[in-house]
């Protein structure tokens, strides 16, 4: 499962439960983590971070 | 088909490989790392499982995972929401795990284990009911699952029967007795998720004088063992401390130093907790009893490896027989996740269950060496070493253990779970006064004042110990017998606290504790062949047994694997002899300073700050193959080009030609030579790790104050109660919490 389909898994989840209301949250969360991860072993990491 | 299941990212990362139903292999990724509950990806502990397999992870059909991570993550951000602005700590310091990994876990197991195939997950409880029931000897039983917190659910129960378990109640975070037992573990000075059983030794040196302020402020047990506890003295949802300021005002002052003197305080809190604790149990189980009438209990969770408690529960007789899953805790969900795999998501029959014995092979079910390869290990290494037929090692070791010696027994598979069992043992002779003081001083380098297990012959335990039941798996205490039990020497009627210790209570006086219990260990002919012809030769020596067992590892260190720990080990400590299957190794022949027995840096000395062990973490993790070296020098040097050309087109020449030269070596190297990057590569990455540690805690503290904080106190204001905490529970009956069914393709969810 790729990290498309997991966030799309997560959508899911939060309709399931009716827990919209968690989304803007998780929005943000999940904008971080993927800023995170996609820069985790990148060696562009540094460069990427510097502009925060 | 084959299975792997895995327990990962909480404590005690684990995997285990199971074939049509049959668990092959299981081992706990701390005993190949060396890092004492490693809670990081088991890949080795996976490399291990699919080696025993025979097979490779193309050979999976399927992967299973022990819990349900969106969940997880749904209680932790919900928990805060309930506490922010308190609670910063807690949030920067779980979210960047649960950011990068955590939430991706599909993704990262297909990327270490090159796996493409399909992963399911399973509940937490579900996890660890499967683990209890299926291996059971039992064909139905009812279960009971209790520890600190899974997803939601802190406490369940249900019936298994043929192919399922189903969880039919359970009781709901923040509301936890393996929290409430860790909550005083930490108050008396212990480590949180490993001094518990520590917690449980100082129990009998103290008076339960705290049990009713336990009751009347800290958690309101109903009469089905159901429970709530009174938030306002624990502080493990938004602190990074278990207890309050109103918990510490509660029991007289601040939380014991770790190390520090344990007074009568402690030891009174921890026979309180216990006691408490074990009241719980016994409603719990009285509850299970009557609502399923079954006549067998399966337990598993961290709880369950509360061996006294565990006593308690069998010598109450609700239930005709009690099977507790070996590896209790978290390591053990692996198992649990595989047979819920096999039985529930591909519908596989029940397991022939007709012998009465379980399905667990005594708990060894981790990685062996053949005598071959010790004693190439140990010519390898010019460690002087004879090797000994069976007949005359098993002679010889219990005729120095009958000497006072203390031996590092390493023999077959190692075992899965906690305990060791005779597989990777510390064993010596019970009845020598000394041999309590001299293993825990100069061997496990800890505390005093817990006792060693005994390991007696299964039909001989009757006669030493008051019990009729088997405990292969040392998760049972039992008292010495009254015949056994020596009578006190003039004076020691006086000695209080600790000073007890000293005292002689029985012709065992290294196993015996000072309310005469020991956690017993069984063991039968046909469990551990070896084993039990070792103890049956001490006893033909000496009439005795019985032999002092505890785990081969030093305080703090997780219990060695490989000949080469156990050799480490063997020299770092005081122990006279090593046998490693048939080769004996005595310390006065073992050279000085082999390079190999440099003991590594103490385990617990390395604990450091978050931001240096986050650091290490990212570092050791990283991939330096070629491919990604290349990667990394074509990515920078192209990006330097590019920022030289930046500086030469805005007139900073010096600048540029600097920038140019370092991109254009860093490219070639990559081009021609990508292994030179190694040492820059890291240095670069380190960079990278310390800067995105800083970046991201800051973002994380922003996103915490403007944005949790602000909509958890919206929604208190509004009413919202996230996490359900009205101590007593506004006078409802029971606190047990009705489990919805779910569908099977719930498997294939995160959640």
């Amino acid at each position: 499962m790729g990290k498309a389909a997991i966030i799309a898994q997560y959508f899911e989840f939060l309709r399931h439960n009716k827990k919209w209301w968690l989304l803007p949250i998780v929005l943000l969360l999940v904008l971080l983590g993927a800023l995170i991860v996609l820069t985790q072993t990148s060696a562009l990491a540094p460069f990427i971070y510097t502009l925060f | 088909m084959h299975i792997l299941g895995i327990s990962a990212y909480y404590h005690d990362s684990a995997a285990c490989l199971v074939k049509d139903g049959r668990i092959v292999a299981a081992a706990q990724e701390e005993r190949f790392t060396r890092k004492k509950h490693d809670h990081a990806f088991p890949a080795n502990a996976i490399a291990y499982c699919l080696r025993e397999g025979g097979i490779g992870a193309d050979d999976l059909g399927l992967v299973a995972f022990y819990d349900k991570p969106f969940v997880k993550f749904e209680r932790i951000l919900e928990t805060s929401l309930a506490f922010a602005p308190r609670g910063i700590g807690t949030f920067v310091k779980a979210m960047p795990l649960w950011l990068r990994q955590k939430l991706w876990i599909p993704d990262l197991i297909a990327g270490r284990l090159g796996y493409k195939g399909k992963m399911v997950f399973a509940e937490h409880h579900e996890s660890h009911a499967a683990s209890a029931f299926f291996p059971s000897p039992f064909e139905r039983a009812a279960f009971l699952t209790i520890d600190g917190v899974g997803e939601w659910a802190t406490s369940s129960w249900g019936v298994g029967k043929g192919n399922r378990v189903r969880l039919m109640s359970e009781i709901i975070f923040p509301h936890s007795l393996g929290l409430l037992y860790s909550a005083f573990t930490y108050f008396t000075g212990f480590k949180v998720n490993s001094g518990e059983y520590k917690l449980m030794g100082l129990a009998p040196y103290g008076q339960p004088r705290y049990v009713r302020q336990i009751y009347d402020h800290l958690i309101d047990l109903r009469e089905d063992g159901s429970f709530r506890m009174n938030m306002e003295y624990f502080d493990y949802c938004a602190g990074l401390r278990m207890t309050s300021p109103a918990f510490e005002r509660l029991f007289g002052g601040p939380p014991r130093r770790p190390e520090g003197p344990v007074t009568e305080r402690e030891m009174d809190l921890a026979r309180s907790v216990q006691a408490v604790t074990e009241e719980a149990v016994l409603r719990m189980a009285r509850h299970v009893k009557k609502q399923t009438g079954e006549k067998y209990l399966c337990m598993a969770g961290g709880v369950a490896l509360n061996c006294v408690a565990n006593a308690k529960l069998l010598g109450s007789g609700i239930f005709e027989d009690v099977w507790i899953q070996p590896a209790a805790g978290d390591a053990g969900g692996a198992v649990g996740a595989a047979m819920i795999a096999h039985h529930h998501y591909l519908g596989n029959p029940a397991p022939e269950k007709k012998s009465g014995n379980d399905l667990f092979s005594g708990a060894y079910l981790g990685p062996s060496w053949s005598d071959g390869e010790i004693s190439g290990f140990l010519t390898g290494n010019k460690l002087p070493f004879r090797r000994l037929e069976n007949g005359e090692l098993l002679d010889r070791v219990a005729g120095w253990l009958d000497e006072g010696k203390v031996i590092g027994w390493f023999q077959g598979r190692m075992e899965f779970g906690p305990r060791a069992l005779g597989g990777r043992s510390i064993i010596g002779d019970p009845r020598r006064p000394d041999m309590q003081k001299r293993m825990n001083l100069k061997i496990k380098f800890r505390e005093s004042f817990r006792p060693f297990a005994p390991s007696v012959l299964l039909e001989e335990a009757p006669d030493w110990f008051e019990t009729g039941h088997e405990s292969p798996y040392m998760l049972l205490v039992a008292d010495v017998k009254g015949d056994k039990r020596v009578a006190p020497k003039p004076g020691d009627e006086g000695l209080q606290g600790l000073q007890r210790l000293e005292t002689q209570r029985s012709v065992i006086p290294a196993v015996t504790h000072v309310d005469f219990s020991a956690r017993l260990q069984t063991v039968s002919a046909g469990g551990n062949p070896l084993y039990y012809a070792l103890i049956r030769k001490f006893h033909e020596k000496t009439g005795c047994p019985v032999i002092v067992n505890t785990s081969f590892n030093v305080r703090g260190e997780p219990i060695v694997a490989s000949p080469l720990d156990a050799y480490r080990c063997f020299m770092r400590t005081g122990m006279d002899v090593l046998v490693m299957g048939n080769c004996v190794l005595l310390k006065e022949d073992q050279p000085d300073q082999p390079g190999l027995a440099q003991p590594g840096p103490h385990p617990e000395t390395k604990a450091r700050a978050g931001f240096i062990n986050d650091i290490r973490e990212d570092v050791r993790g990283l991939d330096l193959s070629g491919r990604n070296l290349r990667k990394f020098g074509l990515q920078t040097g192209v990006l330097l080009i590019a920022l030289a050309g930046f500086s030469a087109f805005r007139g900073k020449t010096h600048p540029a030609a600097f920038a140019f030269a370092a991109g254009g070596l860093l490219a070639a190297a990559g081009l021609i030579m990508p292994g030179a990057l190694r040492r820059i590569c890291m240095a670069w990455m380190t960079a990278a790790f310390c800067l995105g540690w800083l970046v991201s805690r800051i973002i994380l503290t922003g996103l915490f104050f403007l944005v949790i904080t602000p909509a958890g106190l919206v929604a208190r204001f509004l009413g919202k109660d996230f996490l359900d905490m009205d101590f007593r529970g506004a006078g409802a009956d029971t606190y047990w919490v009705a489990k919805e069914v779910r569908k099977d393709n719930s498997y294939e969810k995160m959640y």
